[in-house]
């Protein structure tokens, strides 16, 4: 735990060291990064250790916060979720000195450093609080470190607006957690964790809902994710990467966690999470597709897995509450593990798209093309990284939702709500799958694969070697875990435990090892044949030289790189299928001559929920506070007696 | 034999996936016709021993009936009305197999959750409810009024796969009224749409709604 | 002695899955009145193909050359999972068909990958239309398992399938049937068969899987035909295994019998290509929905027994 708290100071300090030196921005780089770095290293001890043993670590110290104590709470779940915290945020701060270079003196690199290792101190905090109170501030740091990251590049209105949109999701969820905890912690004493008495009836349904829109806007599920894919891909793309990879699983932290508090749950609950989950990961999948931006598709990606995380849990609350303690296991062990997979593989691809971003000046699919050629190592570990996100064996992305399906098909002995779950569960993972892999095959082929579409995509260059280090860690710790499913089981089932209790259940998380056994030694399998192919296939080939030509081309003699399938025509035939839901806008060009010499033609991906729902709910709250401006006066002097109106007021009624 | 009647109710249910996305008016046509004679061929697998020649008698009736009389009458309504070829839905196919499967789940919840008598076939209630459903979705998104005559004709297949879940051997009283009321209604609805296309060179219900005066503003002048 | 048995499962799939296109053609030549090639035309060419020297374009990187490996070694690796008349193959576990159909994911990955890096407008549309039916037709597979595993309550395919016997048939025939049905059309959607697409055909337009192959040559492309067998066998296996119980309790007839019956949906398939024409390409979809739709009610059905 001291190493915990270690780190954390660490974390700390280097920010005011960065934000310090910024006058010379090597030197804030230097000391961001090893800050960051150190106090990886520092954390990654105590969780492990805890992890794998399975003991919660507790440090209180004697200096009482407002309604509780300070303490520090380091239990697997917490532990759980703090490893993946100190492997991304490590690997992104040794990519971000590489990325960050070209931006010294242009803009403030210790201000940016200082307020990335506060994100990261303040996500710690998050995990490791046991006081609502303490909670509560490190979650507000997160919010207001993450903002500042969000408005690096605030010359760009889009930014801007990106960094609105966002702060207002982060006040509103803020909000709704505060009364949350405050229902919670109505009947105790204080705001610690262990001070909560559990609630009944409909005050408990009241916490849950709040505290699911109140993390959930942080989380990004849909409906609650339009700040998603404006803010991360507006920020540093290593930040992109921890905002992607663990930040928005701090929301799915606090619904573990509220749901912890709320024993014993109500069946509808279970439900909402689940249909909330389906509906997610179905649409983010779609809205994936319809993207025009790479960063944009990561972004929707990211949605569609917190939908599949989010289900998980729905699926194990569903199966808990009516008598499958098995299903509800597995399903929970799925939610944890994909959470663990996801920070890797989703930190991996946000570091690919922010390595083409800044090699290429853009992240515009129909703009890039063939950087496969000119960055082939980043290329490399961005299919690499696809291929996780898809869930493709061997790579880590399949071990989580292949738990979660084990959880979904025990349903098959049951009857009722657990058979209905489960089958929901599967399906939509089933279908947002192959929605995911059809997303990622455009997206990775208009990036990397082909001829360049532009000039400028053409004379793109590798990236850098601290970059390139961290990609290619990641992207080996996604073939490693997806190789080691088994091994992490030990993990799983202590996080799991401390997080549900369960304890018959954990038999079966820690049967599901046999069927992961097989699936690690089929994956090795699939490795050594592939190595086979190529020997043979070298063999094959003997001492005969292959032979270069012109991509067959139909017998048209001038193809150009602007004749390649793009992006946009990949997608056509599923976005046009599913037209009624991405609603994207397109001008189509009218022939009217014979010899039509030019036409263009565009496709726009809507931000269906934020066109359709916010803004005409928006309006309205606009008009309807429109109505009261009759009590802004402007005038100071009124305020202050609005002020002490209040006062007295509130002195009445306490009388 | 009641393994036969369960796949002649798997038949029946898909039949109205088939009608929610066949796009042909004839082929329309008959399927609502082999339903009909499915559905009534189905009392005399459904009960026990060998059928009474009662229920023979009128099982032939019903098959004439649905399976020739019918067709007849709505082939050559389409034909002189200039119907054209396609049911012109207002939704898309898929939407239509969706709803259609939608409302299969739907009626087996809800046929569990009627207190009905055990029927001895599994699925019939389900299966009835599903077709009365897929005669509601041909009345509610389809353009022409053929299709709504056809939705009429589903609806009453529905039916009466229903009473005969609810008598297997008495379905007759209730069948024979609702199989006159839906006589008369087809024959009503044959002669109306072949007025109404002599009048109006179309049979669009659409633009039907033309005729009303409320529509037009004209209201009350 | 299992294992022995195991292994020569095994190696009778990978050796004969070339035959079943045969048998394919040579139903297709009966049709049109033709003698048709020989029934190992598949052989030749493969053996041929692995001789020659390939080509590659100036445009494609190593993810050109990885499609067809990393297609080849999934698609055998989904064999080893695999059950032969209703027998395991080397592995057998919970789940073990969700695996298998992320096996197929990948192997489709792989090609739609390969396909794109030629930078070739007709490899990109095959690409794209590929990724299009797969949306379909994953789902309907998926749920169609499902159906299988409630039908049987077991959760692995050889559990299923060694559970599935005569009786099965006699009290869930109409699931069963529509199981086949739904299979079958995926089977001939996956496999880029008559109504979804025409293997035959010589238009680059008009292609879905050729095209996406049409840049690959030498062993490259014998990997990516070999490989187009093995699909083939996997997706005729699955149906051969729910239509035809294990009657027999030997090991020797048993497998006879699922032989002759997987040349028996070749042949169907086969029929089924001569019989009918192709789909216009925006109605393949809807051919996949009606799967789905056969998959789902099996489930329903099932769910409400």
């Amino acid at each position: 735990m001291l190493l915990v708290l270690l780190s954390l100071v660490l974390l700390l300090a280097s920010s005011m060291l960065a934000l310090s030196l910024s006058r010379n921005p090597s030197r804030a780089q230097d000391a961001g990064a090893y800050g960051a770095v150190l106090a990886s290293l520092c954390g990654l001890l105590p969780a492990g250790r805890v992890l794998f043993t399975g003991r919660t670590d507790t440090l209180s110290l004697p200096w009482p916060v407002p309604l509780g104590s300070l303490t520090f709470n380091l239990d697997p779940l917490a532990a759980f979720f703090l490893v993946p915290v100190f492997l991304l945020t490590g690997l992104s701060a040794v990519y971000g000195v590489d990325y960050l270079k070209s931006y010294a003196g242009r803009k403030p690199l210790g201000l940016a450093w200082a307020a990335f290792n506060t994100l990261t101190a303040a996500m710690v905090l998050v995990f490791t609080a046991a006081n609502a109170v303490l909670f509560m501030l490190g979650w507000e740091l997160m919010a207001a470190a993450s903002f500042l990251l969000v408005l690096f590049e605030h010359e760009k209105a889009q930014a801007r607006r990106a960094a609105f949109i966002y702060l207002t999701a982060g006040g509103t969820g803020a909000l709704m957690l505060l009364a949350a905890f405050s229902l919670l912690g109505q009947a105790s004493p204080s705001l610690d964790y262990s001070a909560f008495a559990p609630l009944t009836g409909h005050a408990a349904s009241a916490v849950f809902l709040l505290a699911l829109c109140g993390f959930g806007l942080k989380a990004g599920f849909i409906p609650l994710h339009v700040w998603l894919p404006e803010a991360h891909p507006a920020a540093p793309s290593q930040v992109s990467a921890v905002m992607s990879g663990i930040m928005i699983k701090t929301g799915v932290y606090g619904i573990i966690r509220v749901l912890g508090f709320l024993t014993p749950w109500q069946e509808w609950w279970g439900w909402t999470l689940l249909v909330l989950g389906a509906v997610s990961c179905l649409l983010g999948a779609l809205f994936a597709l319809a993207q025009h931006e790479l960063k944009r598709v990561l972004a929707y990606s990211s949605i569609e897995n917190v939908g599949i995380i989010l289900m998980a849990l729905g699926l194990g609350a569903v199966a808990a509450v009516n008598g499958a303690p098995v299903m509800a296991a597995l399903a929970f062990a799925g939610a944890l593990l994909h959470i663990f997979n996801h920070s890797l593989f989703k930190g991996l691809l946000f570091m690919g798209a922010g390595a083409v971003l800044h090699a290429a000046g853009t992240a515009e699919l129909e703009a890039l093309g063939g950087l496969g050629k000119r960055m082939p190592r980043t290329a490399l570990f961005f299919l690499a990284g696809s291929a996780a996100a898809c869930a493709l064996p061997p790579f880590n992305g399949f071990a989580g939702e292949f738990l979660v399906y084990l959880g979904a098909f025990k349903s098959i002995n049951y009857s009722g709500a657990p058979a209905l779950a489960g089958v929901i569960a599967g399906l939509s993972l089933a279908a947002a799958g192959a929605l995911a892999a059809a997303a990622f095959t455009r997206a990775a082929g208009a990036a990397f694969l082909g001829e360049p579409r532009t000039e400028r995509a053409a004379r793109t260059h590798e990236a850098g070697p601290l970059m390139l280090f961290a990609m290619g860690a990641l992207a080996l710790l996604c073939l490693l875990a997806g190789l080691a499913g088994p091994l992490l089981l030990l993990p799983l089932g202590s996080a799991l435990a401390s997080a549900f209790g369960l304890p018959a259940a954990l038999e079966a998380v820690r049967a599901s090892a046999i069927p992961l056994v097989y699936i690690s030694a089929a994956g090795l399998l699939l490795l050594l044949l592939a190595g086979i192919a190529v020997a043979r296939r070298r063999a094959f080939l003997g001492d005969k030289k292959p032979a270069a030509g012109l991509t067959w081309d139909c017998g048209y003699a001038a193809p150009s790189p602007r004749m390649q399938y793009g992006a946009s025509s990949f997608a056509q035939p599923l976005t046009d299928f599913f037209q009624p839901v991405l609603r994207k806008i397109g001008q189509y060009p009218v022939i009217s001559e014979y010899f039509p010499a030019k036409a263009s033609f565009s496709t726009e991906a809507q931000a269906v929920f934020y066109n359709s729902v916010y803004l005409p709910v928006g309006a309205r709250i606009r008009d309807l506070a429109f109505r009261f401006s009759w009590i802004q006066h402007g005038r100071l002097q009124i305020y202050i007696m609005y002020i002490v109106v209040t006062l007295i007021a509130l002195l009445l009624w306490k009388l | 034999m009641h393994t036969f009647a369960e796949l002649t109710i798997v038949f029946i249910i898909l039949m109205d996936l088939a009608l929610a996305v066949t796009g042909s008016l004839s082929s329309c046509i008959r399927l609502v016709a082999l339903q009909g004679v499915v559905a009534g061929v189905l009392p005399l697998l459904a009960g026990h021993g060998a059928p009474h020649l009662r229920a023979v008698a009128f099982a032939a009736v019903i098959i004439s009936l649905k399976g020739v009389i019918f067709p007849w009458l709505l082939m050559r309504a389409r034909d002189r009305s200039g119907a054209g070829k396609d049911v012109e839905p207002l939704i898309s196919y898929p939407a239509s197999i969706m709803l259609c499967l939608g409302a299969f789940i739907a009626s087996s919840w809800l046929g569990s959750r009627l207190p009905l008598p055990e029927a001895n076939v599994a699925w019939i209630v389900p299966a009835s409810l599903a077709t009365i459903f897929t005669g509601f979705l041909l009345i509610t998104t389809r353009r022409k009024a053929i299709t709504q005559v056809l939705g009429y004709l589903v609806i009453e297949n529905g039916i009466y796969i229903f009473g005969l879940a609810l008598f297997v051997e008495q379905p007759m009283m209730v069948e024979l009224a609702i199989l006159l009321d839906v006589f008369v209604a087809v024959f009503v609805m044959g002669i109306a749409i072949f007025h109404i296309s002599r009048e109006f060179d179309h049979i669009d219900t659409a633009e039907l709604s033309e005729l009303s005066d409320w529509r037009r503003g004209e209201y009350g002048k | 002695m299992e294992i022995v048995k195991t292994l020569f499962q095994f190696l009778a799939a990978a050796l004969l899955a070339p035959l079943l296109p045969g048998v394919i053609n040579r139903v297709k030549a009966f049709f049109a009145g033709r003698r048709g090639q020989p029934l190992g035309q598949l052989y030749y060419d493969l053996f041929k193909l692995l001789l020659k020297t390939p080509v590659y374009s100036r445009t494609t990187t190593w993810v050109f050359k990885a499609g067809p490996i990393i297609g080849v070694a999934s698609l055998v690796t989904a064999l080893a999972l695999l059950p032969f008349a209703g027998r395991p193959s080397f592995f057998a576990f919970e789940g073990d068909f969700i695996f298998l159909i992320y096996l197929l994911g990948l192997a489709r990955f792989a090609t739609v990958l390969a396909a794109l890096d030629t930078g070739s407008a007709f490899e990109g549309m095959g690409a794209s239309r590929e990724m299009q039916f797969a949306v379909f037709a994953e789902p309907a597979f998926f749920l169609g398992l499902a159906a299988l595993a409630r039908v049987t309550g077991q959760p692995s395919l050889a559990g299923m399938f060694g559970a599935l016997t005569g009786d099965t048939w006699r009290t869930a025939a109409p699931v069963l049937a529509l199981l086949t049905a739904s299979f079958f059309i995926v089977l001939l959607a996956e496999n880029s068969r008559v109504p979804a697409d025409d293997p035959n055909t010589h238009l680059e337009l008009t292609m879905i899987h050729e095209a996406m192959v049409l840049d690959h040559s030498g062993p490259d492309l014998a990997f990516i035909l070999y490989g187009a067998s093995l699909k083939l066998w996997l997706f005729g296996a699955l149906i051969c295994s729910t239509v035809l119980p294990r009657h027999t309790g030997s090991w020797a007839s048993d497998s006879a019998l699922f032989l002759l019956m997987m040349f028996g949906v070749a042949a169907g398939v086969g029929i089924v290509e001569s019989v009918i024409a192709r789909l216009r390409l925006t109605k393949v979809p809807f051919m996949l929905i009606t799967a789905f739709a056969f998959s789902a009610l099996a489930l329903i059905f099932q769910m409400g027994r």
